[in-house]
């Protein structure tokens, strides 16, 4: 009986091996192959034309952080590429904060219409997606450029007497990240404010909770879950943006996506943008358990 | 005793095509330190002049007092009115003691005065041994009495429960009714209650209020309602009743002499003031009629069924003119051999217990 049922174990535990096989090919082959790769590669040195040659080298990690002096040979910190990652950062980080900002209105909004008309206002969220994300980019632009509506609008009313210079700023790129990446924060947050139960906001007033103890002591701890996954979801693609940056940023204003972009194309240096790409997943790994871990505190204090 | 709350015409009327009108006009006074019962079937406004008390929606028009103060003009959160919600609404992020201190924090108590309210309210209901236990992790019964403890422990004026046992099983719900009457005893706030359970409003009400379709059709004490229905509504949704065609004869102040269909005349209650003519609606209770002969009956017909329901039997009657007619009788082991099915039977009942409805 026991030999039977250990027969009868292993054949349930090979079919459920076979049964996620195509899961496990692909996470092999899409998402663990080439992150070795890069990392392989980020240890080689740069050929002549692009490409790698196969011989050991620490220069691309070393060219990360640091710089040789040309003219003096003396080591120093590579201020071009600490700044990127400085601007990569901050920007992501404005970003995030900025669509918790506007988000969380917009999804509470959404969240307590009649359920027929939910759907409506999600479509309206979604809609931008349609379109390809180059247009929508150039659509900022010609809003705020130096003759773009904003400016024109402003100086026609008299409330300015030159153009304000926007475009090709940190803020032209925070706008359009924030335009960008709005929807994955409003998302995640309407799907967890929609499971909320409003009787709960009811008994917080009915308990003597002002609104703005309501939301800070009922409804934000219990959308909370919505607020994370809206934040990771809107910080992660922000810190390696390329197109937005590029476009709104006019080449002076890079971002780590538009560092590594250049490495593996003007640069021809793919040592260094796989070193960059690598530094990029480890600056999300270590922002992510810090958000994480800070947030789950907050947890542990008041729960 | 002074009034608690003061409802003066209150109206609540949801816009729409067709606009559904919630309220009516509804008038009434709650008496301090008063176990108050809102009572009707689902959709009868009850919950909503509960929902207009608390703060949680806005009438159309009309006032509402509450100890002379004006209550329309506060937000929910400045009433000094708690609530105990039907799907209890406990804060899933919070623990137990955490929960009943809620409203207290919020009214800015210092930290020891909260942990001892806190902590006497818990032995109030009997939940001390699950203080720091999450909500999710304890019962419905004891969710519906943490939800009691933490509505209970601002010490409100005024407690309002919407229909708070009605997820509660048969024998826990009767366990609740006792407790929930012997809190508002020993606290002496003013309960306001919401139910439609008939049975719940009559064991635990000083008063109440029957609604239906946005209006109060009667307020008085459990025993006036019960026994003088002021009209068919009330009499039908409370209890079993024996509807019987009569003709008024005369009338004077509470009482009336009428005349039933097989020609008997008879004295009922009616309610003074009453505008009463012509034919008029009796109703009796089964359990204050007996079966007797043919011959003794005031009312004469045929038997149908007899069910036994262990404390009493049902005996179902078909009376002369068509009319279906039910006599409650308490069993007892000594009693005499029964009526047949099918036998020719006469119905009887005292002087003065029937009640004639206005309607």
């Amino acid at each position: 009986m026991a030999d039977l049922s250990q027969r009868e174990a292993r054949r349930v535990s090979r079919v459920r091996w076979m049964l996620l096989a195509p899961a496990l090919v692909l996470l092999v082959f899409a998402a663990s192959g080439p992150l070795l790769i890069t990392l392989v590669y980020s240890f080689l040195t740069a050929g002549d034309y692009g490409g790698v040659e196969w011989s050991l080298s620490s220069d691309a990690w070393f060219n990360v952080f640091m710089q040789r002096d040309i003219f003096d040979d003396t080591l120093g910190f590579s201020d071009a590429h600490l700044s990127i990652f400085w601007r990569s950062v901050k920007l992501s980080l404005m970003t995030t904060l900025a669509c918790i900002f506007f988000g969380f209105p917009t999804a509470y909004f959404i969240a307590t219409r009649p359920k027929k008309q939910r759907d409506f206002w999600m479509l309206l969220i979604i809609i931008p997606f349609w379109t390809n994300l180059l247009i929508r980019t150039f659509a900022i632009v010609e809003l705020i450029r130096n003759e773009g509506t904003v400016n024109t609008v402003l100086m026609a009313l008299g409330v300015i007497d030159e153009p304000i210079q926007m475009l090709y700023t940190e803020f032209s790129i925070a706008v359009g990240m924030v335009y960008v990446y709005l929807p994955l924060m409003v998302l995640p947050l309407y799907a967890s404010m929609e499971r909320l139960d409003f009787s709960l906001v009811e008994a917080g007033y009915d308990l003597y909770a002002t609104r703005l103890k309501v939301l800070r002591r009922v409804i934000l701890p219990l959308v909370k879950p919505g607020v994370i996954a809206g934040s990771i979801l809107v910080f992660v693609p922000s810190l390696g943006a390329y197109v937005t940056p590029r476009v709104l940023g006019g080449g002076n204003q890079l971002m780590l996506g538009n560092l590594i972009e250049l490495q593996f194309g003007q640069g021809r240096n793919w040592p260094l943008g796989a070193a960059l790409s690598i530094t990029l997943l480890a600056i999300v790994m270590v922002a992510l358990l810090t958000y994480v871990r800070a947030v789950g505190n907050e947890e542990v204090k008041h729960g | 005793m002074s009034t608690a709350i003061s409802v003066r015409h209150l109206r609540k009327v949801y816009p729409g095509q067709p606009p559904v009108v919630a309220l009516a006009d509804a008038s009434l006074e709650i008496k301090d330190n008063e176990f108050f019962t809102l009572l009707g079937p689902s959709g009868c406004g009850k919950t909503t002049l509960l929902r207009m008390i608390a703060g949680f929606e806005h009438p159309t028009s009309g006032a509402l007092e509450m100890f002379g103060e004006d209550l329309l003009e506060l937000p929910p959160y400045k009433r000094p009115v708690n609530t105990v919600f039907q799907s209890y609404a406990l804060f899933p992020h919070l623990t137990v003691a955490e929960n009943i201190g809620f409203g207290l924090e919020m009214l800015g108590k210092p930290k020891a005065e909260i942990r001892a309210t806190v902590g006497e309210m818990m032995e109030l209901v009997q939940m001390t041994a699950m203080a720091d236990r999450q909500t999710g992790q304890i019962s419905g019964g004891q969710q519906q009495r943490v939800a009691l403890a933490r509505a209970l422990a601002p010490k409100p004026k005024v407690l309002l429960l919407d229909e708070p046992l009605s997820a509660l099983d048969f024998k826990l719900r009767k366990e609740m009714q006792l407790e929930l009457k012997r809190l508002q005893t020993e606290t002496g706030i003013t309960f306001i209650f919401v139910t439609h359970d008939q049975e719940e409003a009559l064991t635990m009400s000083d008063r109440i209020a029957v609604m239906s379709a946005g209006s109060i059709r009667q307020i008085g004490g459990p025993r006036d309602i019960y026994d003088q229905p002021a009209e068919r509504f009330v009499a039908d949704f409370i209890g079993d009743t024996n509807f019987l065609p009569a003709e008024l004869v005369s009338s004077a102040g509470p009482t009336a002499t009428v005349r039933l269909a097989s020609g008997k005349t008879t004295t009922a209650r009616s309610h003074e003031g009453a505008d009463m003519s012509g034919q008029v609606t009796l109703a009796l209770r089964p359990e204050h009629t007996s079966l007797v002969s043919e011959a003794e009956g005031m009312l004469t017909g045929r038997l149908g069924n007899v069910v036994y329901f262990g404390t009493d039997t049902h005996y179902h009657v078909q009376l002369d003119d068509g009319t279906g007619f039910v006599i409650r009788k308490q069993n007892s082991p000594d009693a005499p051999a029964d009526f047949e099915s099918g036998a020719r039977v006469g119905v009887t009942f005292g002087a003065g217990v029937a009640q004639v409805l206005r309607d």
